[in-house]
């Protein structure tokens, strides 16, 4: 089986500094994959990169068999590939419909109401605040909003990118649980990226650590929850 | 805030001591700026004398009102809230936008009565004019600006190439206002997406320079063309606007006459009134439209966030040029109404205060907001008529008047946006 999504010696620049050094990366489908790292080992480069912002100056990206390395960033969109980006990026002056109907950008009009109910019934919380402007949503229910706006596309993969930056744990678990929810009900394949690496390793069925731009490990989840040097770089100590 | 008020406040030998300080400032400010000027002497050479008075009396009010400041703030930041008043703030705010939509209607009704009311009166019809070509504009500059995010400072350019298009075709190619509307727009569109391709990468202030720059460079091009655009000296007697065919003049086969009623230069004006009224009518029923339209909304998120609106599949590139273009073309179909009702432009016209004076109407108005523009555009233009007689201070007056409106209401008079999407009720 070919993977949905492959990424193959890729290497990004800002500037002429090298962020990602050639990362070889795959993710199946019906999978939840996590990249694990610490702070600037280029794990959000590379979401972005799979976004074509920055662009990769090496290597290649293929989604469903097409090179997607050259396309602009809004028709990679329009492949059904959804993202959650970093700090979530919602529009804050609009309402969360509104939110939600920009989510929906690249799917047909009939879908929407159809979208609107099941993103609804994955984040319950959201229907209560419709008509609420984004800006005046608490941080988690941002983070709900930010998920739930690229679920309107009906993705085919899902990149989250360290969805539970600044939440309470309570919230976090919460928003994870719905991933998992997310990944068995719709086989929804989703790449995640975390700092959290417990409970990102816990939820993905293969997980890869990145550290200075290279990958240095990957397994399941469970198999790099066990090894000695995940535990002391990503775990011991930081378990919540 | 945990501290009284009271112990902020600073006893009254600081507070000299502070006013004191302030007054020297003031001082070495204005000793040369106010207190020396320049004059012609007996013998024609310039000779320099001061204004002592001046110079005491500004150094004085500086002196006296930092005084004041130190006793009642202390040294903290002057909080202009604890002065507001209580009908600004809050939730009494929002009865704004509960009769807004009443709002809207009354003033529409009043423009339609203003010239049934006023017939006589050729001035108020000339400044009912002047007002409603500004909120035009304002509509205009509102797409861009309020609705796009994006800050055009020479938003008269557009105006300008709308204004001689229209005279340039009418004159040259002896072609109908009505034809030349749609052109004049679609010209000013066309230099929408020129200005808008080199500068698809900038926000912000970087975008506002080469907006900026773009204005004065399409007014220099109208000074020194002088073969095309007749330069400083501009173009005169451009063509009146028909009544569909029907010249505004005394003759057998002018609209009085077959109209069968007595020719009154009025009528023309009266025409031009409701000619401006419907187009600036059109630019926000448009403006509307676009609102709840895929491209509309898209203008919307990218003021919100750009990077967002990439990701979920808006060319943002496209999103753009729209917003330019759509922008430029109402600029422009103002500028052709300008042209034709003048009868005469000139370079002078189109300057960089244009374009701030529009920006303020927009900004006061509350960026986005249609009515909120319309009421900017009235209360400034309709102020500035009123208080003619103290023209000098006008520019002091402004000034305070948009300090006041950021203290008390820092996203314009009308600054809550009205969401253009509401979920139908359950069932229906």
């Amino acid at each position: 089986m070919t993977p949905l999504l492959s990424i193959r010696g890729v290497k990004s620049f800002y500037g002429n500094i090298m962020a990602l050094k050639g990362v070889d990366l795959e993710v199946n489908d019906g999978e939840i994959v996590t990249l694990i790292g610490a702070n600037g080992a280029g794990k959000s480069t590379l979401m972005m990169t799979i976004f074509g912002n920055p662009r990769a100056r090496e290597g290649s990206i293929t989604f469903e068999g097409r090179d997607i390395t050259d396309v602009p960033s809004h028709e990679i969109a329009k492949l059904h590939i959804a993202q959650a980006p970093e700090g979530r990026r919602i529009f804050a002056r609009m309402t969360v419909l509104e939110n939600l109907q920009m989510g929906a950008t690249v799917s047909d009009p009939a879908n929407f109401e159809a979208d609107l109910k099941r993103v609804c019934t994955f984040f319950p919380l959201l229907e209560k605040r419709l008509h609420q402007r984004g800006g005046t949503l608490s941080g988690g229910e941002q983070q709900m909003l930010a998920i739930g706006r690229a679920l309107m596309s009906r993705p085919r993969l899902l990149l989250l990118d360290e969805p539970s930056l600044g939440l309470a744990p309570l919230i976090a678990k919460h928003i994870f649980r719905t991933i998992r929810e997310l990944n068995e009900r719709e086989r929804l394949t989703v790449f995640l990226v975390e700092q959290n690496a417990f409970h990102a390793l816990k939820l993905a069925h293969r997980g890869y650590v990145i550290v200075n731009g290279e990958i240095t490990l990957s397994g399941s989840g469970k198999e790099l929850l066990n090894r000695p040097e995940v535990r002391a770089a990503y775990l011991e100590g930081g378990r919540h | 805030m945990s501290t009284n008020a009271a112990t902020t406040r600073l006893p009254i030998a600081a507070a000299l001591k502070d006013a004191t300080l302030a007054a020297l400032v003031a001082f070495g400010l204005f000793a040369l700026m106010v207190g020396l000027y320049t004059d012609q002497g007996p013998t024609g050479a310039l000779v320099v004398s001061t204004r002592l008075e001046q110079l005491t009396i500004v150094v004085g009010l500086v002196f006296a009102g930092a005084f004041a400041r130190a006793l009642i703030f202390g040294r903290e930041p002057v909080g202009f809230g604890r002065l507001q008043p209580a009908w600004l703030t809050g939730r009494a705010a929002n009865v704004f936008r509960i009769v807004s939509p009443l709002f809207g209607s009354a003033l529409l009704a009043f423009a339609l009565l203003w010239p049934v009311v006023f017939y006589d009166n050729r001035y108020l019809l000339d400044l009912g004019i002047l007002v409603l070509t500004y909120v035009m504009l304002g509509w205009g500059l509102n797409i861009v600006v309020g609705l796009a995010g994006l800050l055009d400072l020479g938003y008269v350019a557009f105006y300008a190439v709308g204004a001689y298009s229209y005279a340039l075709l009418a004159q040259n190619f002896g072609l109908s206002f009505w034809i030349c509307l749609p052109l004049a727009g679609i010209l000013a569109a066309f230099w929408g997406v020129l200005l808008g391709f080199p500068v698809l990468r900038l926000r912000g202030d970087y975008l506002a320079i080469v907006t900026l720059a773009f204005g004065e460079i399409i007014r220099l091009v109208l000074l020194n063309w002088q073969d095309l655009t007749g330069g400083p000296n501009g173009i005169s007697s451009i063509p009146r606007p028909s009544f569909f065919g029907l010249p505004f003049n005394d003759d057998e086969g002018g609209f009085a006459h077959t109209f069968g009623i007595e020719f009154s230069p009025i009528h023309r004006i009266v025409f031009l009134f409701y000619l401006i009224l419907a187009l600036a009518l059109i630019t926000n029923w448009v403006t509307l439209r676009m609102r709840r339209l895929p491209v509309g909304r898209a203008w919307e998120a990218m003021r919100e966030d750009e990077i967002a609106c990439r990701s979920l599949g808006i060319n943002t590139t496209n999103t753009k040029l729209t917003a330019f273009a759509m922008g430029a073309m109402f600029g422009g179909f103002a500028g052709a109404f300008f042209a034709t009702r003048q009868g005469f432009i000139s370079p002078e016209s189109f300057v960089f205060g244009e374009s701030a004076l529009i920006l303020a109407i927009v900004v006061l108005g509350g960026m986005g907001s249609q009515l909120g523009v319309a009421v900017a555009a009235l209360v400034m233009l309709g102020g500035f008529e009123v208080f003619r007689e103290f023209e000098q201070y006008r520019m002091l007056v402004f000034g305070g008047a948009m300090v006041a409106i950021m203290i008390w209401r820092p996203r314009g008079l009308v600054g809550t946006r009205e969401p253009s999407l509401y979920l139908k009720p359950e069932g229906k």
